[in-house]
Order: C-alpha cells, then sequence, then structure tokens
C-alpha cells in the first residue's frame, strides 16, 4: 500500500544521508583542517563500520553526489501541512473590476492564452449591467500596467499585457476617451 | 497558536514521583483502612486534601507527593489534572488506579520528529486504550489535551458517549480520525465549550456535515478551531452555528471560508477575540458588492488575534488595519506577502507579542517588524521554499535587525540560508530573555558566511549569555566545540535538537555529561556512536526521551543500553532503509529511547525492535 512506496523513496533519501568519509552537497567552505579531522575521527571511531566506509565510500560518495540534488526526508524540518500549503496558490490574479458597479472579480490571467479567451468572461459581468436601468452604455477594457498608467486593453500582445497588467477595468467609452493606447501617452483618469 | 503551547515545553516529573509512589504504593494497601488510624492522622490528612485542592502547579504536586504516604494519598485523591508527556511511559491503568478525581487530561504521544516523516505512520501512540480505561475511571472528566495521538472516529465516539460533563477537546497534530468523529463529538457533548483542531489531519472519506450536528438550541461554545481541515465546509451550518454561539471568543476557520463568508461571519460576532480569517481571498462569482471589511475589523473592538490569510491577495490586508493596535498575536506564516504589502500593517502594531511569518518579507520586512514591535516575545519567521540554496530572502541581516529592536524576545524559530556568528552574538547579548532559540540554516554544514567560521561560536554565546534557556536547536557548521559549550553552559536546557552537526563521539558526550537539566534529545545524521551513547547511561531514566536517527549507533550499543538501565524501554527500527546486497550494518536506522514504569509495549509494530 502506501507504506511500501513510500518506504522505498524514503530509503533511497536515507541511503544519502547516511554517513560517509565526504559530506554531502555543499563543498567545505572553510579550514581544510577541520574536514581531515573529521574523517580521522570517523576512521577512529568505526571498527567493521569504517572499514565499510573506507570501501565504498567512493561509491557511496559518487551516489551522494549524484543524488545530492534530490530530495532528503524530513530536511529542513518543516511540517508536510505547512510545506503543501505554499504550493496550492499560483497564477498571477487581478482584480476586474467594471465602472458604476462596486463589485470585483478577481480573475487568473495564467488560465487565459489570449485576449478572445479573457474577453469571453466579461459577458458575465455585462450581462448584470444589462439588468441597469441605464442602458446603451458601451463599455471599454481598459487595464492599469506595471507603471500606474491606464491602458486600453489589446494594444500590446497578450503576453505583455497578462505580465504588465495590476489590474483590469471596465469604463465606459466617455471616460476612456482620454486613454491612448502608447504607454508614452499618461491619462489623466483619476480611476485607479 | 493556543496558549497550551506554553505547558509543551514543560518537563513532565510525574515519573519521577510515580517511580517513587511506585515502591512506596507496595507498602501502601490501596483498599485503606487496614491499619487502624489514630484519629489526628485522619484530621491531618483531610486537612491536607483540602489545601492541597488549591495547588496546581504538576512539579510542586510532584514534590509534595514524594514527603511520605500520607501526603502521596492525598495528593492523588486532590489532582485534577494530569499531564503524561509519554503515553508509554504508563498505563492508563496504573495512571487510573493512583489518580482517582482527574477532570483534565494531557496526553502527547510520538515524538516531534514524526511530525517531519522520520516516523513511520504505524508505529502506535494510539488514544484507544486511554480512551477505554478513562471512560471507567473518569466519568466527570471535562477537559482533554491530545498530541500526536493517532485517535480513531471510534476513540471519539467512546469519548463523546462517556463523559457526560465533557467541556474541551484540543487536539494537536493528531491524525487517524474524521468527519463522523467531529460530527459525533459536536451532537454529543452538549456542554462543550472549546473545540479546537490545531494542524490536526482530519480525513474527509466520510463526508459527513459534522459542522450541522451541534446542539440546535444554541451551544456553549467560546473557542471553535478547525483551520487546518483540508476540505470545504458547510458554510450555512458554519454561519447559524455562530450565529447560536453567543459566547464565542475564538473562531479560526479554514481556508475553504472567502472574504464575502468571512465577512457575514464578523458581522455575527463582534465579540470575537480571536479570529482565524480563512483565506482571506473573494470568491470567484461575486453576487453582490464588495463586503465591507473595515467596518467588520472595525466592530470586532475585542480582537487581539489574527492568523489565516491562507491564500490572501495583498489588496485586502488594508482592511485590518483597525485592529493592528489592538493585536498581540499575528500569524502571517500562510501569507505570501512582500515587505512592501507587510509595512504598512506592521508598522501599527506596536502590541504585538507573537508574529509568524513567512520569509517573503525578507530582511527588509524583518526590520520593519524590528522598528514598530517592541514587545516582541515570540517570532517564527518559515520558509517559503525550503529548498537548499546559497543565499535566501532572510539572513542574519534580519536576525541582526530584530535583536537590536526586540529586546523582550523569549522564543524565536528562524529558517535561513545563511547566517553569521555575529549577529547570533549580536541576539545573545541583546535578548536576555530568550528562552527558545531555535535557529535552522537549511543548508546543511554551512559555516559562517561572512568568515568562513563554523557557527560554534554562535551557538556558544546563545548558551553562555542567555541565562533562562531552556530550548535550543542548533544548524549550519558545528563542531564538537560547539557540543562542549552546550553542555558547559546550558545547564537549564531541557530540550535540544541536533540535526547534521558535530565530529565526533565527544559532541555528545559534552552534553550528556553538563546538561544536567535535559529531557529531551532528538538528533540526526550526526556522528555520534556508541561511546557516546554509554555516556548518557546516568542520566537516561531522567529524561522523556532521547531520539537518533542516521547516526552511528550498533544494535548491540543500543542492546547494552537496554540491559544496563532497567525502567528505559530501548525501540529500533529500520523501517525504510533497504540493505544493499551483500551489505551488512550492525548500524540502527532509529533509536527511540525512553523511561518507562511499563514493559515493552505490546502495539508495537513489526519493524519496531525494543531491546
Amino acid at each position: 500500500m502506501n507504506n511500501l512506496s513510500e518506504s522505498g523513496k524514503s530509503g533511497m533519501n536515507l541511503k544519502e544521508t547516511e554517513l560517509t568519509l565526504g559530506l554531502p552537497g555543499e563543498p567545505r567552505v572553510g579550514k581544510a583542517c577541520m574536514k581531515r579531522v573529521f574523517s580521522e575521527t570517523v576512521d577512529l571511531e568505526l571498527g567493521n563500520s569504517g572499514k565499510k566506509d573506507s570501501s565504498g565510500s567512493g561509491s557511496s560518495m559518487k551516489k551522494e553526489s549524484a543524488t545530492s540534488r534530490g530530495k532528503l526526508v524530513g530536511w529542513p524540518p518543516v511540517r508536510a501541512h505547512r510545506k503543501n500549503i505554499m504550493t496550492v496558490k499560483s497564477g498571477k490574479y487581478v482584480k476586474v473590476g467594471v465602472d458604476g458597479a462596486p463589485y470585483l472579480r478577481k480573475v487568473d490571467l495564467e488560465l487565459y492564452n489570449s485576449y478572445e479567451q479573457f474577453l469571453s468572461i466579461r459577458t458575465v459581468l455585462d450581462e448584470k449591467k444589462l439588468m441597469d436601468p441605464v442602458n446603451g452604455v458601451e463599455y471599454v477594457p481598459t487595464y492599469e500596467d506595471k507603471d500606474g498608467d491606464w491602458m486600453l486593453v489589446g494594444d500590446v500582445p497578450w503576453k505583455m499585457f497578462a505580465e504588465s497588467c495590476k489590474r483590469v477595468r471596465l469604463m465606459t467609452r466617455s471616460e476612456a476617451i482620454g486613454l491612448a493606447p502608447r504607454p508614452e501617452t499618461k491619462c489623466s483618469s483619476s480611476s485607479s | 497558536m493556543s496558549e497550551a503551547q506554553a505547558q509543551m515545553s514543560e518537563d513532565d516529573a510525574d515519573l519521577a514521583a510515580a517511580a517513587g509512589g511506585a515502591s512506596i504504593r507496595t507498602a501502601v494497601v490501596t483498599t485503606g483502612g487496614d491499619y487502624s488510624s489514630p484519629y489526628p492522622d485522619q484530621v491531618l490528612e483531610n486537612v491536607l486534601e483540602n489545601v492541597l485542592i488549591f495547588l496546581t502547579s504538576r512539579r510542586d504536586r510532584n514534590a509534595v507527593s514524594l514527603v511520605c504516604k500520607s501526603w502521596y494519598r492525598a495528593e492523588a485523591l486532590t489532582r485534577s489534572e494530569i499531564y503524561i508527556g509519554n503515553c508509554y511511559s504508563v498505563s492508563p491503568r496504573r495512571a487510573a488506579e493512583r489518580f482517582r478525581r482527574v477532570r483534565s487530561v494531557v496526553l502527547k504521544g510520538k515524538p516531534r520528529f514524526a511530525d517531519f516523516s522520520l516516523m513511520p505512520p504505524d508505529w502506535g501512540a494510539h488514544f484507544a486504550p486511554w480512551v477505554i480505561e478513562m471512560a471507567e475511571a473518569y466519568r466527570g472528566l471535562e477537559k482533554l489535551y491530545l498530541k500526536r495521538m493517532n485517535v480513531t472516529d471510534d476513540d471519539l465516539a467512546v469519548m463523546a458517549r462517556s463523559f457526560g460533563n465533557f467541556r474541551e477537546l484540543v487536539l494537536v497534530c493528531c491524525e487517524g480520525f474524521g468527519t463522523a468523529g467531529l460530527a459525533v463529538v459536536a451532537s454529543k457533548c452538549r456542554q462543550l465549550r472549546v473545540f479546537d483542531l490545531i494542524e490536526a489531519e482530519v480525513s474527509d472519506d466520510d463526508e459527513v456535515d459534522w459542522l450541522s450536528c451541534f446542539p440546535e438550541s444554541g451551544t456553549c461554545l467560546e473557542s471553535l478551531i478547525f483551520d487546518c481541515v483540508e476540505f470545504p465546509i458547510n458554510f450555512d451550518a458554519l454561519e447559524n452555528l455562530v450565529a447560536r454561539s453567543r459566547s464565542l471568543k475564538k473562531l479560526r476557520v479554514n481556508r475553504f471560508v472567502n472574504l464575502e463568508q468571512l465577512h457575514r461571519l464578523m458581522i455575527l460576532a463582534p465579540q470575537l477575540t480571536d479570529l482565524g480569517t480563512g483565506s482571506f481571498s473573494p470568491q470567484d462569482h461575486p453576487i453582490d458588492q464588495e463586503p465591507d471589511l473595515v467596518s467588520a475589523f472595525t466592530a470586532c473592538r475585542s480582537l487581539v488575534s489574527l492568523s489565516g490569510f491562507r491564500e490572501t491577495v495583498p489588496d485586502y490586508l488594508p482592511a485590518v488595519y483597525p485592529v493592528c493596535a489592538n493585536i498581540t498575536s499575528l500569524n502571517f506564516s500562510y501569507a505570501n506577502i512582500t515587505a512592501d504589502e507587510l509595512k504598512p500593517v506592521i508598522r501599527n502594531c506596536h502590541k504585538l507579542q507573537i508574529f509568524w511569518v513567512l520569509d517573503s518579507v525578507r530582511d527588509e520586512g524583518l526590520q520593519a517588524v524590528a522598528a514598530t514591535c517592541k514587545d516582541l516575545r515570540e517570532l517564527r519567521v518559515f520558509p517559503i521554499d525550503a529548498t537548499e540554496d546559497n543565499v535566501g530572502p532572510v539572513s542574519d541581516v534580519g536576525l541582526q535587525a530584530i535583536s537590536e529592536g526586540c529586546k523582550k524576545l523569549e522564543s524565536i524559530l528562524y529558517f535561513c540560508q545563511q547566517m553569521t556568528n555575529a549577529a547570533v552574538i549580536s541576539m545573545s547579548n541583546n535578548c536576555p530573555d530568550l528562552v527558545v532559540f531555535r535557529l535552522c540554516i537549511i543548508g546543511r554544514y554551512r559555516p559562517d558566511h561572512s568568515t568562513g567560521e563554523p557557527m560554534d561560536e554562535g551557538f556558544g554565546a546563545i548558551v553562555k549569555n542567555c541565562k533562562k534557556l531552556t530550548r535550543l536547536a542548533v544548524s549550519g557548521l558545528l563542531t564538537d566545540k560547539a557540543f562542549s559549550y552546550i553542555g558547559q553552559y546550558g545547564k537549564l536546557v531541557r530540550t535540544l535538537s541536533f540535526a547534521f552537526a558535530g565530529d565526533s563521539d565527544l559532541g555528545l558526550k559534552y552534553v550528556l555529561e553538563g546538561c544536567s537539566k535535559l529531557e529531551k534529545l532528538e538528533i540526526r545524521d550526526c556522528p555520534f556512536g556508541d561511546s557516546a551513547l554509554r555516556s548518557g547511561l546516568h542520566h537516561y531514566h531522567n529524561m522523556r526521551f532521547l531520539w537518533m536517527s542516521t547516526c552511528r549507533v550498533t544494535r548491540q550499543g543500543c542492546r547494552e543500553i537496554a540491559q544496563q538501565i532497567p525502567r528505559v524501554i530501548v525501540e529500533v527500527f529500520r523501517w525504510n532503509q533497504i540493505l544493499e546486497e551483500g551489505e551488512k550494518s550492525d548500524l540502527v536506522d532509529t533509536l527511540y529511547l525512553y523511561r518507562s514504569l511499563e514493559g515493552p509495549r505490546a502495539d508495537a509494530p513489526k519493524f519496531v525492535n525494543i531491546l
């Protein structure tokens, strides 16, 4: 069952961590004499085990350096629960808002590969807007980029947009008039 | 982070008293009245009992019980809380026979290294034999605190139906139960005030809606903590529960409660003192306007503890500003935020005493903490990326800043990739109140990154200058010298943790010979062998346990220990080590040694050898 596969994996890892004459991972920075002291004491201390180490040291060390990039069991001492949690959340989330409507929506841009896909979600918000007594209001998607400038959505390649976009806002066409597609032209829009 | 944590580091001297008491007991008849006691003695005993009822400290009680037979009896009758630091140190029957009127039990099972997958899952620490014994002996039981125990749904069911006045259940780092067990507790324990699941592993196999199982009419709940539950809950049931729990003071929800839902709960419970905020992230399809979190937080005038933020988008953090000035405990250790995102929050937290954070805030973030949180007592900095690397986001710079700004620091846990002796020495000088110092340099055998020296002097300074130190965890490149410092100066140290450190047996010898108060010693991947093991023979019966994994102890060495000290159980296991072809090794993979009044346990799995 689970134990077997777990034990197999951990078995290899524990082998990695078994002490040999050399040290796994990082090269020793510091006094060379210390390294000597260490290996001397290891030799002295171990009767049969020492022999095992010295004869096998070459191969164990090789093994260790080969697998030193592999994960140690239980190191660093962070609980598995905590480690797992940190990998849950990823993605690039930006707020999407609509002028005049107080609600916002958080959207993961990494889920989309093109403007088409991204703008299709807009229809959900549009539907809401259609219920509004104020009809015939046209909305234009705009976004705030890394520099804090408000730009029209669609002028730069999708990837560039996804990377620099901090938040998105559907502005009314009248409000969006001041915006220009070029980054150099700063907008005077106060919405942010 | 419950206040029960304060108890966790306390030692369990019950056993010494029990061991002493056991020999006394053979002379004392359990049925009583075997000898005709003169009138004055009986009166004295009654008086004593009435006085002892007020004695709450465990250590004091242990001392009292050693005075004489009659004091032993009186103490046993008046002890209402028993603390069992190792569930295998004493049998349920023996505990129940000595202490007959117990209302509160603290029971701990596996050693801490089990949290890091160093212990096989079915090793033991079963709650079952305890609950069965207590169901008979302690019908008036009110409180149960279990840590690192294996608890099944059946155990919870037995508990729920056996104790009519049951009030508090706290399960810390436990596993083996699921929603069915939670449901039974919720529905049967009508007097329940505290229901806390802390870092527990709860299974959802049964998919029982346990939150709906609380009494309909209203509950006495004061604390409900389930932030570790890793599956969705019935929010409507939770909302309803909070609405009818007027005494609720602590509520920590899990990450399946979003921002809008949190808002609704806060509106219902502005009296909260402790709030775990769940995901702190809005739902994907908002149906209404963005909730007014700022008002909700402003209304929580009693809030002193904040946690959660499991999936927080930093934009929403400003909502907590209204409570910053009052909070004493803040757990951001699941919030992946930068220094700039932390600063506006932390600069208002003048009363902060406990702060847990991710190293994503970098040294700069820690400097901001040091600048504001002058009352800080406990700091924990967790790594967002737990892999070994040359540089990381926090380093000696952050530690130095904290040492200069937070002079009242008592407890620190600090993960980093690089450190200097200077920063550690600085902390030893600036923070004389340190009781717990745990530094984890993730890169193994890492020296001081600016001098290339081992980290001996830094840790040496800690044990030398921090006169109140009781718990120490070391890391980095360490020679036997570091251990000689620990043995020489660490006279109050009770818990020690070593990993990838030391040169020879001398290291461990220094510690075992010098640290006379040592109770818990956990060691992994250090070059300590049988000779070092032998040097602790005089002391093992005073310890709760010794753990050594992937060191240089042999089976024969362990056998010798087992033979030479009575009342110490020596377990060795080699549960996941696959011996290579032709390899014959006498080295044991893991040695776990603990004192016990009982013989070898009957529930040991096959891979565990008890010598």
